[in-house]
């Protein structure tokens, strides 16, 4: 009895030893050791979340046997940054590669997850993108921090056949959105033009950038925020007063609300990115062919401009070894012609490739099928993106979009809108010199 | 394990030797072990997976991420030790406050109504007269069996105007309901799908209780005159009084913790914050604002506060709850 049970103890313990030991071997190996032999072969993990991104990936992997990447699947954006940041916490267990939105790499850089790319091949893939996209992967200095690879130039989708009954034009600035908004409400008491989303800081951000808001700025070796300034206040002071007059829905988008009443027809239009087709077709599929795109609405017609909702870049880890190797993949998967159609064809992005984006998008997409130059009119949206920075802090800045609007959405007053500007610019600084960032 | 293998060969020395205190010695010291082996694998879980998370969030709630200058690049951001700060900050923070008082709002609704509902379900189950006991008790728990996330997507479906087929009847009649997602009533919205999930847990709990009482104590009641409603109020309530203490002790527990509704509930609607619940402004500052330390604090001053609620609200039942026991 008692020899068994110590041979049963001896046994548990041998086991709790492997297991150890098996933990112990199963972290940290995700990087490979130096190369330097151009012949010797390199392995590269890749963190994305784009669907379908592993079947481009696939394409080169054929051609480049030497360096074989494989892409580990994520569950979206904000996971990923926070599993990439714990990794470099913890010293080891980083990929070479990730795909970062513009909007994180400041933080990512902050906490030194990032290598620089400068010295490499990837420093010549600058003609390739627009040079608002360039600014935010060198965050405006000597360094480069990841290759852009996809942008979500905004524009204004609205429902053709509505517009047709109203008899109304497609709004050209803002004035105009504001008249036509209203007459859908009065046409339809249940109908709006489109609503304001506390839910969704990037749109927010998008509607400010296109207003020529930019909300950090590096000043000498201290940070800025500008968010509590003229144009974000413009945009935020002309939403809250369409919200008062109850012209414009003061719901979240991305309900089940929402989504019903963009199928049936309660939503006319949609201010969205170069992204919409795909979640029109997944929300609203009834509705194909009764859409059409049109620039954004303008503050200033004679300098037309729009702003980017999402987006995002390939970065290299500063946890890689293999850094020369990982920006040679980066460069090639978001500026070679074959890469950028597959990116296209099979992952559904708009490149931010400029070249790129004219060759591969042609036809539009079969939700618009009803408009040929879908891509013409988004294509030049694309090139009126003007400059954004990114600071440290972003996704404290967002989250206190989603409280603060959700408030102002909630009071429908102007005044409203305008106390959250200030509130998302006080607890954006708080939070800056709370950490001892220098700010001025 | 070095002396595990020698340990026979010394045995046959001794056997040799003839028997004597040795071997009697080697026994006993196996004997005092044995009880530790045996809790070793125990201890060691609670060790890993209990006693290490705490000291970690013990030594991180102590820490603060400092930067210096623009905070870019190598070594720009570095650990410090923070002393009490991460403490004060969560204590004196106004949103903090604020959600501790909505939660104590939502408590003080969703636990009289949940219990009474739980109690009036689990005597009406166990009166004489019930027909279809065994469906109405599984049709009352099946909720239960539901996850929080899940019946909170159904709920928030049924609480949108634009999607909600009473909003839809109530439209056809002509009555203009008001949306449960307004800010006056998102409590009640919230507290609801609690009920809902937790009437049918605690009324099992009750009524389990009630099937454990000698059915010679009902005989006599009915022997005294005494009505179904008498022997209910005087006599089944009195006994199972400590499993409703117990259940009311969980739910109070349930309710600071509450997270999963709000939080499921809260991209529908603008009435709620990222900080509605103490325990959604814990996530928040962990995972959105990436402020691991201020986490660790709040969580420790939650689990304190549980801890003293608990204690205090048993130390004031306890005499009258099982006073009977002893």
């Amino acid at each position: 009895m008692r020899s068994s049970f110590r041979a049963g103890a001896a046994a548990m313990m041998a086991a709790a030893a492997l297991l150890t030991a098996g933990c112990s071997t199963g972290s940290g190996t995700s990087t490979v050791e130096q190369n330097t032999d151009p012949n010797q072969k390199v392995e590269l993990t890749y963190w994305a979340w784009a669907p379908n991104l592993d079947k481009v990936v696939d394409i080169w992997n054929e051609k480049n046997p030497n360096i074989h990447v494989t892409v580990n699947k994520q569950d979206g954006g904000d996971p990923a940054i926070t599993k990439l940041l714990t990794a470099v916490n913890a010293g080891s267990g980083a990929p070479d590669l990730i795909q970062a939105e513009y909007q994180k790499i400041p933080t990512l850089v902050a906490a030194d997850a990032l290598a620089d790319l400068s010295g490499t091949d990837a420093k010549d893939t600058k003609e390739a993108f627009p040079e608002a996209v360039w600014n935010s992967v060198t965050l405006g200095g000597d360094a480069l921090y990841a290759v852009p690879q996809d942008t979500g130039p905004m524009a204004f989708y609205y429902r053709a056949d509505i517009f047709e009954r109203l008899g109304l034009a497609v709004p050209t600035t803002w004035d105009e959105y504001a008249a036509a908004a209203k007459t859908v409400h009065d046409a339809d008491p249940e109908a709006y033009l489109g609503t304001f989303s506390s839910n969704d800081a990037g749109w927010f951000t998008g509607l400010a950038q296109q207003a020529g808001a930019s909300w950090w700025a590096i000043d000498g070796d201290a940070w800025s925020v500008k968010i509590a300034e003229d144009p974000t206040e413009k945009v935020a002071g002309y939403w809250g007063g369409l919200v008062e007059q109850g012209i414009i829905d003061n719901k979240p988008m991305y309900t089940p609300e929402w989504n019903a009443a963009l199928n049936n027809g309660k939503q006319v239009g949609w201010l969205s990115a170069a992204w919409a087709p795909g979640v029109l077709s997944g929300n609203a599929g009834a509705t194909a062919g009764k859409w059409k795109v049109a620039p954004m609405p303008q503050w200033d017609s004679a300098k037309p401009a729009t702003g980017n909702w999402g987006g995002s870049s390939t970065a290299v880890t500063s946890q890689s070894k293999n850094v020369a190797a990982a920006s040679k993949f980066a460069s090639w998967l978001n500026t070679d012609p074959e890469a950028v159609k597959a990116l296209v064809d099979v992952a559904g992005i708009y490149p931010a490739d400029t070249e790129g984006a004219k060759t591969a998008l042609t036809k539009a997409p079969e939700f618009f099928s009803n408009q040929p130059d879908f891509y013409d009119v988004v294509g030049e949206a694309a090139q009126s993106v003007t400059s954004f920075s990114y600071g440290p802090n972003v996704n404290v800045a967002y989250n206190a979009y989603n409280d603060q609007f959700a408030k102002a959405a909630q009071a429908k007053t102007k005044s409203a809108f305008l106390d959250a500007v200030a509130g998302m610019q006080q607890v954006t600084v708080d939070d800056l010199k709370k950490t001892g960032f220098t700010v001025k | 394990m070095a002396a595990t293998a020698t340990a026979p060969t010394q045995a046959d020395k001794t056997a040799i030797a003839g028997p004597g205190s040795p071997r009697k010695a080697r026994s006993f010291k196996q004997r005092a072990l044995t009880p530790y082996a045996m809790l070793a694998p125990g201890i060691v879980l609670f060790l890993v997976f209990m006693a290490a998370p705490i000291a970690y969030t013990l030594v991180l709630s102590f820490q603060q991420k400092k930067v210096s200058g623009l905070g870019l690049g190598k070594g720009a951001q570095s650990t410090v030790f923070a002393g009490f700060d991460n403490y004060i900050r969560s204590v004196t923070d106004p949103e903090f406050t604020a959600s501790v008082l909505r939660v104590l709002t939502y408590g003080a609704i969703l636990i009289p109504l949940m219990l009474g509902f739980a109690l009036l379900f689990a005597l009406l189950l166990d009166s004489r007269r019930t027909r279809a006991g065994n469906f109405s008790r599984t049709a009352i728990f099946l909720p239960y069996a539901v996850p929080a996330v899940i019946s909170s997507l159904l709920w928030g479906f049924l609480y949108l105007p634009g999607v909600s087929p009473f909003h839809f009847v109530a439209d056809r009649l002509g009555i203009a309901l008001p949306s449960l997602l307004n800010p006056d009533l998102i409590t009640f919205a919230i507290a609801n799908i609690a009920l809902w999930g937790g009437v049918g847990f605690n009324m099992i709990v009750m009524y389990t209780s009630l099937k454990a009482v000698p059915q010679e104590i009902y005989e006599a009641a009915k022997l005294d005159g005494a009505s179904e409603i008498q022997t209910a109020l005087r006599i089944k309530i009195p006994i199972i009084a400590p499993s409703v203490v117990m259940t009311a002790l969980f739910s109070m527990i349930a309710t600071l913790q509450v997270f999963a509704e709000p939080t499921t509930l809260r991209p529908l609607a603008n009435s709620l914050s990222t900080s509605w619940s103490p325990l959604m402004l814990v996530y928040r500052d962990a995972f959105t604002r990436n402020d691991i330390y201020s986490a660790a604090a709040t969580s420790i001053i939650i689990a304190l506060a549980t801890f003293a609620i608990s204690f205090l609200f048993l130390r004031i039942v306890q005499k009258r709850a099982f006073g009977q026991e002893n």
